[in-house]
């Protein structure tokens, strides 16, 4: 299957393959936890039985969820020391400290509360089942922390020195934790998320109204999603342009392969809307353009000067075409975002927001986009690192393990088809739950499953474990 | 320097804790799948998966911490294990992927559905359990360092003794898991419960005796450290105690004491274990680099060890709790309610 490959390229294909699997979930996870501790909340404030009913449902596509989060997240902790032995041994002091702390401050949390949330509404009382829930929630963003901490780091170093064995150690805990571009890549990737989910609870929400507009629990998700979006799309396309500034400022070779820069341009650089970047060639052919918009966007000046990579040696290129259409993919999606959050409040100021096909139509499609734009980001920061696994200091290929291409090609070969195997699977269960609305007296993850089972309905099982 | 030594070994325990932490509890829940298939009835299945359901993610955890603790902490001796134990840790994290997802997988589909995912949770608790039992042993009979690398081969790992581990670690979790549902589960199901741990006990004892036998002619370390003079009055009450402790859970056994055999199989893997630390102690990657060698540098172990200190009691008195919610024996109906 992998003829050819040297054991680097596998091992690099190996990560992106089961990376871009597992940032699914997590971006899922993160968002949902959140919006199940609000939909609990509501339900403890008003009391109003649409809240609990939401809260069960998306409960049980959280379960499933979850679960293929912490095993596609099992192997990306592995993975350092089976692939990237080179890469664990010289980083190890100082990004291994960080993911402890993320499996101390988080992975302990949400694993240590997720059944009580899970299965305890009944058995602990509704304000230490908040408590769960909360518990969950924060512990996906103490997660989001120190992981994004930890790549962050590898993207810009700071607050290191090397020793006498060749390891990277920390000179300053602080300076290496908040790193330069931490705080822009921790507010982008949470707003991700946030997107993400919001956008999956209104495709949801959208596809139940379509068929029925009087369904007390598709409303309240749509609306509530339309809110996250109209607010939070704009946020996050302002989050994305400081990030990239920041980039400029830190990591300036990737903003010129986002860019498409390969020449250098002294009287204001343009805006490369679409092109076929040619690495071989060192330029992008059939490059539609505008004139000076990019040196507008990234200096904020018509005429600033933008150096290209003709001033970076070409072995420390980082994949050109690649970063530049990812990049492009994720800017059009989060575009489409905005429309989508514009058009919502567009209809919710008409009065049409649950009568709206084109709005719900709109919305459905836009479902699977908050993942397209996480994984489409995540493909543009980290091949526009390359060469580099810790920017500037520690090349890709000095970082892989000492292993033969046939020992990697193995192990991605079984990764690829397990993963294909079971995480579809697990997507059309999660999709099966999808297509059933929230109902009146809607059961939490075990609750509807034995009563289905012995074909009675829940009054009746509740009746007859009552007799019991 | 006397400050870095004291570390080192501060957190050679720490890890050494978090691995048995790991090894007991996610043990009896592997142990649960490896018995799946004896327990062919749906009802029973559902109770055996809802007896761990709640707490199997934070079991898996321990591994986590296991891993993510020793690339920080030793990450020399981290970067040398992993690739050479490469075969054993894939085939365990994809057995991990199966039985995971099959909690959550089995209670979403069709009879013929569930029956596949009931099959992906025994078929990976069982390969999960034997790559860790393999790599094990893989790590006892010593790996090949050149520099700071792994210089074997791909396949150094499969020899008879590993073979031996594996099998090894299989009955041990087995016996965990048998314990396990006497003590979570009532009626026919905790009778056949309570007959495959009569069987799994003597199973074990002789898996017990089989490597210790075996360990000792691995390298001429362990012998010496075993069975030299002073030594041996350090090492001597290791199996005395094992044997001390196989009577008494056979004695609980014969007197259907339902909580007791659960714990006293928890000591036997607690004995074993130090019986492993005894031989392996101070190396890491036995024979060839120490603690101290593998270490972190002390800044990075002494951050590390405040986050330990305040957290990991935190950690176990949230874990007790969610144990203790969900005390008590599982019924049938109704899951949790």
């Amino acid at each position: 299957m992998f003829e050819g490959w040297d054991a680097a390229v596998l091992a690099r294909a190996q990560f992106a393959f089961t990376m871009s699997f597992h940032i699914v979930f997590p971006a899922f996870t993160i968002g949902l936890a959140s919006y199940l501790a609000v939909l609990e909340a509501l339900w403890l404030w008003t009391g109003r039985e649409v809240f609990i009913n939401l809260f069960n449902y998306w409960l049980k596509i959280f379960a499933v969820t979850f679960g293929m989060g912490v095993v596609s997240g099992i192997v990306m902790s592995y993975q350092f020391g089976t692939n990237w032995s080179a890469f664990a041994d010289k980083t190890g002091p100082v990004i291994g400290p960080l993911m402890a702390y993320e499996v101390l401050t988080a992975f302990f949390l949400e694993a240590g509360f997720l059944g009580v949330m899970l299965f305890g509404l009944e058995r602990v009382g509704h304000r230490l089942h908040f408590l769960a829930t909360s518990m969950v929630a924060v512990g996906t963003l103490f997660s989001a922390f120190w992981i994004l901490s930890a790549n962050s780091w590898m993207q810009t170093p700071a607050g290191y020195a090397v020793n006498a064995d060749g390891q990277f150690v920390a000179a300053d805990w602080l300076e290496v934790i908040f790193n330069p571009s931490f705080p822009y890549r921790l507010v982008h990737m949470v707003l991700a998320a946030y997107l993400t989910t919001a956008l999956v609870v209104g495709a949801v929400g959208a596809f139940h109204l379509w068929r029925d507009q009087h369904l007390p629990g598709p409303r309240v998700m749509f609306s509530m999603a339309m809110w996250m979006a109209t607010l939070v799309a704009p946020i996050q396309i302002l989050a994305g342009d400081q990030h990239g500034l920041n980039t400029l400022e830190h990591q300036p070779t990737k903003i010129m392969a986002m860019e498409g820069h390969y020449e250098s341009h002294k009287n204001g650089a343009p805006l490369i809307l679409f092109g076929l970047p040619d690495q071989a060639a060192g330029e992008v052919k059939y490059a539609l353009e505008i004139p000076k918009l990019g040196s507008l966007i990234l200096k904020h000046s018509l005429d600033a000067p933008m150096a290209g990579l003709d001033t970076v040696p070409r072995e420390n290129w980082p994949p050109v075409p690649i970063t530049f259409w990812s990049f492009r993919v994720m800017v059009g999606l989060g575009l489409l975002m905005l429309a989508l959050g514009l058009f919502s409040l567009w209809n919710r100021w008409r009065g049409t927001l649950y009568q709206s096909r084109l709005l719900h139509m709109f919305a459905m499609a836009m479902g699977p986009a908050g993942f397209l734009a996480v994984i489409a980001g995540w493909i543009t920061t980290e091949t526009g690192r390359q060469p580099f696994t810790v920017y500037g200091l520690l090349r890709t290929v000095e970082s892989a393990s000492p292993l033969g291409a046939p020992a990697v090609a193995s192990s991605l070969t079984a990764f690829v088809i397990v993963y294909f195997a079971v995480f579809s699977a697990g997507v059309i269960y999660i999709l099966r739950l999808m297509a059933l609305p929230p109902l009146h007296g809607e059961q939490g993850p075990r609750g509807d499953i034995p009563a289905r089972a012995a074909g009675i309905t829940p009054a009746a099982g509740a009746a007859a474990k009552g007799a019991v | 320097m006397a400050a870095s030594v004291d570390i080192a070994v501060i957190w050679a325990f720490i890890i050494a804790f978090a691995v048995f932490v790991y090894v007991v509890m996610d043990g009896f829940d592997l142990g649960l799948g490896i018995l799946f298939s004896l327990f062919p009835n749906k009802a029973d299945r559902d109770v055996i998966m809802n007896s761990v359901a709640p707490v199997w993610d934070g079991n898996e955890t321990w591994l986590v911490l296991g891993g993510g603790g020793m690339m920080a902490a030793f990450p020399l001796a981290y970067a040398v294990l992993m690739p050479a134990l490469y075969t054993p840790m894939i085939a365990m994290l994809i057995g991990l992927i199966f039985r995971g997802v099959a909690f959550e997988f089995r209670w979403r589909t069709t009879q013929s559905g569930r029956n596949r995912w009931d099959l992906a949770f025994a078929g990976g608790s069982l390969l999960a359990a034997l790559a860790q039992g393999i790599a094990l042993g893989a790590i006892l009979q010593g790996i090949h360092v050149e520099g700071r690398h792994y210089a074997g081969g791909w396949w150094d790992w499969l020899t008879p003794f590993s073979i031996l581990t594996g099998l090894a670690l299989v009955i041990g979790y087995a016996l965990l898991g048998a314990t396990w549902l006497v003590l979570k589960t009532e009626g026919e199901l905790r009778d056949k419960a309570y007959h495959l741990s009569w069987f799994l006990l003597f199973a074990m004892l002789a898996a017990i005796g089989a490597v210790s036998i075996a360990t000792p002619f691995l390298h001429v370390q362990y012998a010496q450290r075993w069975f030299t003079w002073p030594n041996v009055i350090l090492t001597a009450p290791v199996p005395i105690a094992v044997a001390a402790v196989a009577v008494m859970l056979l004695r609980s056994l014969a007197s259907k004491q339902d909580y007791r055999p659960f714990f006293l199989s928890l000591a036997l893997f607690a004995l074993s274990y130090a019986g492993l630390g005894i031989s392996m102690w101070p190396y890491i990657v036995p024979q060839s680099i120490t603690i101290w060698q593998a270490a972190s540098p002390e800044n990075s172990q002494l951050f590390m060890l405040v986050g330990v200190a305040v957290l990991v009691p935190l950690i176990l008195g949230y874990t007790a709790w969610a144990y203790w919610v969900f005390r008590g024996k599982v019924r049938p109906e109704g899951g949790y309610h």
